[in-house]
C-alpha cells in the first residue's frame, strides 16, 4: 500500500477530469457533483485506446470521449451493451489534501 | 364579363375564411378588397394565448401571409377602418377618406373586449385580451411590473392568467361568481379546475365585484364592492366580448346585440352580409370559430351563386388551452328533474365525467381530466342519437380511469369529428390522405383546414396519418424521445423550455424530471444547443455539456492528441501566414502538416498541453474544424483571375465566412462559392452553395458530400450578393430554430420539404425577423483560442497535465 499526495481538493474543478502523471501512469481525477473525488487510469478500454480525461461526466459515470462508452467511476466497469474495465484507484482525503492509494 | 366587386370590412378569422372558401368555389368571380384596422395580415387569434404563454411568436400565428393576398389579387388595406357604409352609392368610406365601391359587401368586424364601465378603467395598465397589441402590452408590462389582476374567470381570463404566470407575474383572478367557467362546467368540474390552477400558482378571489380601478395615471390596485382592495400593476379585463356593430348600426343596418342576419347571413340592407362574431343569427352571437366557419361556408357558397343549405345555428363544444388541464364541455351542464345523467368521479386520478341525457338523447357533456370520449360523445349529441338501448359503460367507453381504447383511430367512425374548430371528420381526412398523397399534419391542414385553428386536434390527425399510411408515415415526424433520459421529444423539450422559461441545462433536466439526473452524451449537448438557440444572446454556454472536440476547440485523435486547423477565410492565405504555420510546425515538431478537404492547412498530432501555446504562436483564429457550426466556405478564384469567372467568388466567400463563423448550428454547416457553373468550389454539395452567373447568383441549399451524398436544390436566383447573404441568413436561422440537434440541412430539408421552407421564407417580414434573431445571436461569440490564451482559469481547467513528484 502506497499513499501518494496528488493535489489539493480546491484545485479540482467539478466534472472536468484532471490528469496527473504518477510513476509514469496517467491518472485522471474527477470531482463529482456530490463533492466526491474518483480516480481512474487515463486510458479508454476500447481496443483502439484513447484517453478518458475529456469525457462528459454524469453522476457517477464518465462517457469515453472517443468511443462514447459509458464507464462507472465507482468500479471502472463499462456499462452494457458495451463491455470492458478501466483501472480505478482508491482516493483518500485529508481536509484539502487528496491522496491516491495503490 | 367584368368581375363583381366584393368588399369586406374586417380582416379576421371568420371573414378571411369566407374569402378562402369563395376562392375555392369560384376563384375568378370577384375583384376583392379587404379593410382591416389592425396592422397585420390575418392571424390566428386563438393562438394569442400561446403567444402570451411564450410558446410562439407573432410570426408563427400568421395564417395568411402578405403573399397570399398578393397571389390572389386581393387588395388589402391594413391599419384602416371603415367608418361608414353608403348604401345609396354602394360604397364604403374609410377613416382615411378612401371610398371603395362594392357590388357585394361582407361585414366581418368581429368583437372587442368588453371593458367594465367603472371609474379608472381608462388608466394606464388596463387592457382587454383580444389582439396582438394587447399581448405585446402585457409582455412589455411583465418585464417592468410584478402584480397582475385578471378580472373574469372564464375561458379567456384563465388563459390570460396562465400566460401572465409564464411571464413571471404574480396573478390574482377575480371572479364574480362562486365557480370558474360556470357556463361550461358544473360545480364539481369547476372545483377540480380551480385546484389544478391554484397548484400552478394562480390566486383566486371569488364572488367579488370590482367597482373601481385605483391609481393616478397608472393603475395601482382594485377596489371591490365590499370595500376591500388589492394591489395590481396590470389589470386584464376578460369579462366578455362585445360585437363590433357600430359601423353597421350607424349606416342604418338593423342591429340587436349583433348585426342581425338571416339563414344566408344577409343583413337588413341589400347586398350586405355579416359573418363571424359581429353577426347575430336566430338570437345567437357565437364566440368560437367552429360555428363562424360554418356561417362562412354558407355565405361563400351563396355569394358564388351555388345552391346551399341554409345555416341553422350550431351547438358548440369548448375546451381550455392551458397546459395540465384537459377539459371538454358542450351543451347543457346542469341536471334538472327531466334529465338523467351518467357521472363518474375518480378523485384519485383527477378524472370527472358527466353525460346528461334528456329524452333518451345526450344533451350535455362535461369531461375533466380525460377527454378521450369527447369527439364521439359530441357527435352523438349533434346527431341526437337515441341512447336508450345503450348501457352506461358503452356510452362512456373509456370508463373511469382512462383505460379504454375509444380514441383508437382504427375504431373511430368515418363521420366522427376530428377537428371541432373546422368541422372536419375522420372520413374527410382519410380521403384527403389517400387521394392527395398527404404525409404530414401540415399538409392535412392545408387541404382540409383540420388543425388550423386551436391546434388541439393535431395529435389525433397525426395518429390518423400513422394509421392510414402504416410504415410509410414519416417515422421522424412521430414522437421520438430525445434520449434514454427522458420520454419527451425534441419539440416537447423546446416547448417546455420556452413555456417554463428554463435557462440552464441543469434546470431543464431537473424540472422536466430526467431519469439520469445529469444527463448523457446525447441530451446534454442537444439541450445546450436548444437553450442557446432559444435564449439567443442571453444564454451562458455550458462548456462541460459539450463533447470533447467542442469542449477542447480542437479535434481529438485516436491517440489523445489533437489537430489544429486555423481559419483561412475562403481558402485564401498569404506568404506571411504560411511562414507562421511552418514555424509553428517546426517548433512543436508537429507530426503531420496536411491540406484539408476544406481548403486550408491542418496541423495534426499536437498534444493537449501544447494547444494554448500553439494557438498563441500562430496568432490566428480557430477554424472550427471540430464544431457544430460553420466549417469552411470554399471558393474558386473567380472573376479576379479566371477567364470564365462572372463574379467575385472569393470576396463573397470571405464575407460569408466572416459573418457566420462561430454560430452554433444543429450540425456542421459548409458553404461553397463558385464564380461560374463549372463549379470548381463544389457548390452543388454544400449546405449552402452559391454559383455566380452573368448578372447574378444562384443559391443551392441542402447539398451534402458526406455519408448521404445529396446534390443541393436550387433555392433562388438573385441579382446581388446582399440578397444571397440575406437569404442564407434567414434559411440558416430557420434551420437553427426547427431542425433536430445533429440533423444536417440535407436530412432536415428531406424531412420538412423544400417547398415548405420556400413558402416560409417567401415572406419578407419573416426573413427579416429571422435575420434579426440571427444577428442578435451572433453578437455573443468570442474567439475561443484567444480567450484560452488570455484566461489562466480556462488553461488550467482544460489544458494541463500535472506531474506528481513521487517521494522515494
Ligand atoms: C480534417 C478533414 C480531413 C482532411 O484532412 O482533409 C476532416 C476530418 C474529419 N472529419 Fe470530415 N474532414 C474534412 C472534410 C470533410 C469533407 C469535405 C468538405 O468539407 O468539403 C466532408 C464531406 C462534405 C460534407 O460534410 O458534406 C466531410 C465529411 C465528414 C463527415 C460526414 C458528415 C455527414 O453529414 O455525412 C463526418 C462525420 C460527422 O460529422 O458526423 C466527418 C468527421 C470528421 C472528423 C471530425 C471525425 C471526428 O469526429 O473525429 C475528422 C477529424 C480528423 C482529425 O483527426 O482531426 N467528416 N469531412 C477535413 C477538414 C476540412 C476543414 O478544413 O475543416
Ligand atoms: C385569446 C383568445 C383565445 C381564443 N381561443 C379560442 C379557442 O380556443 N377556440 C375558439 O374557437 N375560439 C377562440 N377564440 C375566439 C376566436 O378567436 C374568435 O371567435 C374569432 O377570431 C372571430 O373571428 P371574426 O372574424 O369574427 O373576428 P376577428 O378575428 O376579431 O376579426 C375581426 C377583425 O375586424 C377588424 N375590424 C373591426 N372593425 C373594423 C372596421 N370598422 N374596419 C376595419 N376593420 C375592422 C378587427 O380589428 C379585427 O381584426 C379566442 C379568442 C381570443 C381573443
Ligand atoms: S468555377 Fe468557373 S470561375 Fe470559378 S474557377 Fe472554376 S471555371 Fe473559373
Ligand atoms: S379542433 Fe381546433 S383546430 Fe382542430
Amino acid at each position: 500500500m502506497k499513499k501518494t499526495l496528488v493535489t489539493e481538493y480546491q484545485s479540482l474543478p467539478e466534472r472536468v477530469g484532471q490528469v496527473f502523471r504518477v510513476d509514469g501512469v496517467e491518472i485522471v481525477l474527477f470531482r463529482l457533483s456530490n463533492g466526491e473525488v474518483r480516480a481512474i487510469e487515463n486510458r479508454s478500454p476500447h481496443p483502439k485506446g484513447g484517453t478518458l480525461s475529456e469525457g462528459l461526466v454524469s453522476g457517477e459515470f464518465v462517457y469515453c470521449p472517443v468511443y462514447d462508452l459509458k464507464i462507472s467511476l465507482t468500479d471502472g466497469k463499462v456499462q452494457a451493451p458495451d463491455e470492458g474495465q478501466v483501472k480505478i484507484f482508491s482516493v483518500e482525503r485529508d481536509n484539502d489534501q487528496v491522496f491516491i492509494v495503490k | 364579363m367584368s368581375k363583381k366587386k366584393l368588399v369586406m370590412i374586417g380582416n379576421g378569422m371568420a371573414g378571411v375564411r369566407t374569402i378562402e372558401d369563395m376562392l375555392k368555389i369560384a376563384p375568378e368571380a370577384f375583384e376583392i378588397t379587404i379593410f382591416g384596422n389592425e396592422p397585420h395580415p390575418n392571424y390566428n387569434r386563438i393562438q394569442l394565448s400561446t403567444v402570451l404563454q411564450g410558446d410562439t411568436t407573432v410570426e408563427d400565428i400568421i395564417m395568411n401571409s402578405w403573399e397570399w393576398y398578393r397571389d390572389h389579387d386581393i387588395q388589402l388595406f391594413t391599419n384602416e377602418a371603415i367608418v361608414k357604409i353608403d348604401s345609396e352609392a354602394k360604397q364604403v368610406i374609410s377613416d382615411k377618406g378612401r371610398k371603395v365601391e362594392y357590388d357585394e359587401l361582407i361585414i366581418a368586424t368581429g368583437s372587442s373586449s368588453f371593458i367594465l364601465p367603472i371609474p379608472g378603467a381608462d388608466k394606464k395598465g388596463v387592457t382587454g385580451f383580444r389582439d396582438i397589441q394587447d399581448c405585446e402590452m402585457m409582455i412589455k408590462t411583465a418585464k417592468e411590473y410584478k402584480r397582475a389582476a385578471v378580472i373574469g374567470g372564464g375561458l379567456l381570463g384563465l388563459e390570460a392568467a396562465r400566460g401572465l404566470l409564464n411571464l413571471g407575474m404574480e396573478v390574482d383572478v377575480i371572479h364574480l361568481m362562486p365557480h370558474l367557467m360556470e357556463r361550461q362546467l358544473d360545480p364539481t368540474a369547476s372545483n377540480m379546475l380551480k385546484e389544478e390552477l391554484e397548484a400552478q400558482g394562480m390566486n383566486f378571489i371569488m364572488e367579488k365585484q370590482t367597482t373601481e380601478i385605483l391609481g393616478d395615471e397608472r393603475v395601482t390596485g382594485l377596489r371591490f364592492s365590499d370595500g376591500k382592495e388589492i394591489a395590481a400593476d396590470l389589470v386584464v379585463m376578460a369579462v366578455g366580448i362585445r360585437p363590433n356593430v357600430q359601423v353597421a348600426s350607424e349606416s342604418g343596418i338593423y342591429v340587436n346585440r349583433g348585426i342581425v342576419v338571416d339563414d344566408y347571413m344577409q343583413t337588413s340592407m341589400p347586398n350586405v352580409y355579416a359573418v363571424g362574431e359581429c353577426a347575430e343569427h336566430r338570437e345567437m352571437v357565437y364566440g368560437l370559430v367552429a360555428p363562424l366557419y360554418e356561417q362562412g361556408k354558407v355565405l361563400a357558397t351563396k355569394l358564388c351563386g351555388v345552391e346551399t343549405k341554409p345555416y341553422e345555428g350550431s351547438i358548440v363544444g369548448t375546451g381550455l388551452k392551458v397546459s395540465g388541464v384537459d377539459l371538454f364541455s358542450a351543451g347543457e351542464i346542469n341536471d334538472d328533474p327531466k334529465t338523467k345523467s351518467i357521472k363518474v368521479h375518480n378523485e384519485f386520478d383527477g378524472v370527472y365525467k358527466k353525460v346528461i341525457i334528456r329524452d333518451n338523447k345526450i344533451s350535455g357533456i362535461v369531461l375533466y381530466g380525460d377527454t378521450k370520449d369527447s369527439s364521439r360523445l359530441f357527435r352523438m349529441l349533434l346527431k341526437k342519437e337515441d341512447v336508450s338501448g345503450m348501457t352506461s359503460v358503452s356510452i362512456l367507453e373509456s370508463g373511469c380511469c382512462g383505460g379504454g381504447e375509444s380514441s383508437d383511430v382504427a375504431t373511430m367512425a368515418a363521420d366522427e369529428i376530428v377537428c371541432g374548430c373546422n368541422g372536419v371528420t375522420k372520413g374527410t381526412i382519410v380521403e384527403a390522405i389517400q387521394t392527395k398523397d398527404l404525409t404530414s399534419v401540415e399538409e392535412v391542414g392545408s387541404c382540409t383546414n383540420a388543425g388550423r385553428s386551436c391546434g388541439r386536434c393535431k395529435s389525433l390527425i397525426s395518429d390518423i396519418l400513422a394509421h392510414a399510411l402504416g410504415d410509410k408515415y414519416d417515422v421522424a415526424a412521430k414522437k421520438t424521445a430525445l434520449c434514454g433520459c427522458t420520454t419527451l421529444s425534441r419539440d416537447e423539450v423546446v416547448a417546455e423550455i420556452k413555456q417554463k422559461g428554463l435557462t440552464s441545462v441543469k434546470e431543464v433536466m431537473n424540472v422536466l424530471g430526467w431519469k439520469q439526473e445529469e444527463g448523457c452524451t446525447k441530451c446534454r449537448p442537444a439541450l445546450n444547443y436548444y437553450l442557446g438557440m432559444i435564449l439567443q444572446d442571453q444564454y451562458k454556454d455550458d462548456r462541460d455539456s459539450r463533447l470533447v472536440n467542442e469542449k477542447m476547440h480542437a479535434n481529438i485523435q485516436k491517440d489523445g492528441t489533437y489537430s489544429v486547423i486555423p481559419r483561412m477565410y475562403g481558402g485564401v492565405t498569404s506568404a506571411q501566414d504560411l511562414k507562421k504555420i511552418a514555424e509553428v510546425a517546426e517548433k512543436y515538431d508537429v507530426p503531420l502538416v496536411k491540406l484539408t478537404g476544406g481548403q486550408r492547412i491542418g496541423l495534426y498530432g499536437v498534444s493537449k498541453e501544447d494547444l494554448p501555446s500553439v494557438w498563441e504562436d500562430l496568432g490566428m483564429q480557430s477554424g472550427y474544424a471540430y464544431g457544430k457550426t460553420l466549417r469552411t466556405v470554399k471558393t474558386c478564384v473567380g472573376a479576379k483571375f479566371c477567364r470564365y469567372g462572372t463574379q467575385d467568388s472569393m470576396g463573397l466567400g470571405i464575407e460569408l465566412e466572416k459573418k457566420f463563423e462561430r454560430l452554433d448550428t444543429p450540425h456542421k454547416v459548409k458553404m461553397g462559392v463558385s464564380a461560374c457553373p463549372r463549379n470548381c468550389a463544389e457548390s452543388g454539395i454544400k449546405d449552402f452553395g452559391v454559383v455566380g452567373i452573368d448578372g447574378g447568383w444562384e443559391l443551392y441549399v441542402a447539398g451534402n458530400g458526406g455519408t448521404d451524398l445529396r446534390a443541393g436544390d436550387l433555392f433562388a436566383t438573385v441579382k446581388t450578393k446582399d440578397e444571397v447573404i440575406e437569404l442564407i441568413g434567414a434559411f440558416l436561422q430557420y434551420y437553427r430554430e426547427n431542425a433536430n440537434y445533429l440533423e444536417r440541412t440535407s436530412t432536415w430539408v428531406e424531412r420538412v420539404g423544400l417547398d415548405h421552407v420556400k413558402e416560409v421564407l417567401a415572406d419578407e417580414q419573416t426573413r427579416k425577423a429571422l435575420n434579426d434573431r440571427l444577428d442578435k445571436t451572433l453578437e455573443k461569440y468570442n474567439e475561443p483560442w484567444s480567450e484560452t490564451i488570455e484566461n489562466k482559469e480556462i488553461k488550467d481547467k482544460y489544458y494541463q497535465k500535472r506531474d506528481v513528484p513521487v517521494l522515494v
